[in-house]
């Protein structure tokens, strides 16, 4: 347990050691009120909720996630330090655990910097505030999802855009497997239940029930599996790979 | 009393079919330094990296100060401090924060991890560039926040893969000096190519080729080796050399001769025949009864990087894996 303190403090400091933090929290916030405001016509609906912020987040971590998560491990095999990490008293779950959780909190942290655009609904009508609670939940979970991908993706290699590339890549599919574009090409040909599962998988599906305000279990469910599923092929991924 | 820290035995790697560490086994006692040598690739580095639990052996046992690194893996890393070949960093960081981040994994108590920390930094001379970012830092630098990192839990066994590689001959001197410094209550693996180094710091040496060993015992043993053990070299004086040599050759246990013009001088030296203990008498005898003018006469422990070439040359490698 102290190790994984030790690594998540670590790991969380070394993001505001370099630009890397604060360019990322500009462009996650500035993109967030482009969507938000031109895109998905926040004013001009004139409804007191934040559908139209949340409804772009899938998109939006799909490609700023990995490029949090694409330093996680390839750093450390770049530079050695994988050596020095796993020769330390601390277990590689435990190391695994806190990195993940460290690029998770700085996301959050990303994310409470929407807070304004909560607070302008607020102002200017009457939304219902637990939806909107939910919404960030829900949009945090989806954010770990996307974060447990990239940390794995990145343990594969040394090289941070080949990391930031391929996680995209998967994000994208993960994406876009719930998308009625990508299942008409499989239902042609397809048994149902592949469709189904392929469906199943896609996290705009997930998200979108919760960004409705519903919490249904399965979905966190969904979440929390995948989060842990990828997290222990990240294991797997260092274990087998740590020679090179 | 013997006090074994570090005991490994049989330890075999291979990487895909290539054996690059073949049942290597040593042990190292407190108060020892074990010098680790081989050439380049001859499996150093690999072998360390099994012992600090970064790599999984494919054969063999290794305990430290009782625990199998295989059964206790955390138990047997917190006995251990290592540098790694290149002493890595987290570039961004400072030494300052490096160490904290080292001495909380370490689990340092928070009472005295601050006195620990300014004590090590100290010790090794970072105190200046406590706040700097490591990868501001000179490599001579760089080396002793990695040896810092080593010592801060004060560990039993400190492992430490080429400490002196790349670095100038006054940074050396003080690295060497450290281990020494050490050596009294710690079990210390240092590997090198550097042979000099043997010689000032190590108390036992361990010669490894294509992952075997080839050699292990004192810096004096190794030494004994050498065609040079108990060679003789004098100075004479340049153009009688030719003379001295024709009546040198009378001694018979004189294997053969070796003579290397100088400036003034002329440098000869005189290979004894195995089994041959005392040339030096013979020769002081013989010059002793002659009036040739003698500038220098000494007697050789013997030369480590001879001894280290005709070994490790007989089991020349050919592009093995580079570890």
């Amino acid at each position: 347990m102290k190790g994984l303190k030790a690594i998540f403090k670590r790991e969380l400091g070394s993001y505001f050691d370099t630009p890397v933090a604060y360019v990322f929290i500009v462009i996650f916030l500035v993109l967030n009120g482009i969507f938000t405001f031109y895109v998905g016509g926040f004013f001009e609906r004139g409804q007191a909720d934040l559908a139209p912020f949340f409804e772009f987040h899938p998109w939006l971590y799909m490609f700023l996630i990995p490029a949090v998560s694409m330093r996680l491990w390839s750093e450390e095999r770049k530079s050695g330090t994988l050596e020095l990490i796993l020769t330390l008293p601390v277990s590689l779950t435990a190391s695994v655990v806190g990195k993940f959780l460290a690029a998770w909190v700085f996301t959050a942290l990303a994310l409470l910097g929407t807070i304004p655009i909560w607070v302008t609904v607020n102002y200017l009508g009457d939304p219902d505030n637990t939806v909107i609670a939910i919404s960030y939940i829900g949009s945090l979970l989806m954010a770990g999802g996307f974060l447990s991908i990239g940390s794995c993706v990145s343990a594969l290699t040394k090289n941070q855009v080949i990391a930031f590339v391929v996680s995209f890549i998967i994000c994208l599919a993960f994406n876009l497997s719930g998308f009625p574009m990508v299942l008409d090409v499989f239902n042609a040909w397809a048994p149902q239940f592949v469709v189904e599962v392929i469906g199943s998988f896609s996290f705009l599906t997930h998200f979108d029930s919760i960004q409705k305000g519903v919490i249904d279990i399965r979905d966190l469910i969904f979440f929390a599996s995948l989060i842990g599923f990828w997290l222990f092929a990240n294991v797997l991924a260092i274990e087998f790979n740590k020679g090179d | 009393m013997k006090d074994t820290l570090l005991e490994v035995t049989g330890l075999s790697k291979s990487f895909s079919g290539l054996k690059a560490v073949n049942n290597i086994s040593l042990t190292v006692e407190r108060g020892e330094v074990l010098g680790f040598l081989g050439p380049n690739g001859a499996g150093k580095s690999t072998t360390m990296k099994m012992i600090t639990g970064f790599l999984t052996p494919s054969e063999g046992n290794i305990s430290v100060a009782g625990c199998n690194i295989k059964e206790m893996p955390l138990l047997a890393k917190r006995r251990i401090g290592y540098l790694p070949e290149g002493a890595p960093a987290y570039g961004e960081m400072t030494p300052m924060g490096f160490l904290h981040f080292i001495a909380d994994i370490r689990d340092i108590p928070r009472t005295h991890k601050k006195a620990r920390i300014d004590e090590v930094l100290e010790k090794i001379h970072l105190t200046q560039v406590a706040h700097q970012p490591i990868e501001t830092l000179s490599k001579g630098y760089k080396r002793r926040v990695g040896i810092a990192q080593a010592i801060i839990h004060d560990p039993e066994i400190l492992i430490m893969d080429e400490p002196t590689d790349g670095l100038d001959p006054n940074q050396k001197h003080e690295i060497r000096q450290l281990i020494k410094e050490m050596a009294t209550e710690k079990a210390i693996l240092i590997s090198t190519h550097i042979l000099e180094e043997v010689d000032s710091v190590c108390t036992r040496a361990i010669i490894i080729a294509r992952g075997e060993v080839i050699f292990s015992g004192t810096p004096l043993e190794l030494a004994s080796k050498s065609s040079y053990h108990n060679a003789v070299t004098i100075m004479v004086d340049s153009g009688l050399e030719k003379e001295i040599q024709l009546m040198l050759e009378e001694i018979t246990e004189i294997k053969d001769f070796e003579i290397t013009p100088q400036k003034d001088f002329t440098r000869m030296t005189m290979k004894p025949k195995v089994g041959v203990t005392d040339l030096r008498q013979s020769i002081q005898a013989k010059l002793d009864s002659t009036v040739y003018g003698i500038h220098q006469l000494y007697v050789e422990e013997g030369r480590l990087d001879e001894v280290f070439r005709t070994m490790t040359r007989k089991h020349e490698s050919g592009g093995i894996h580079r570890t």
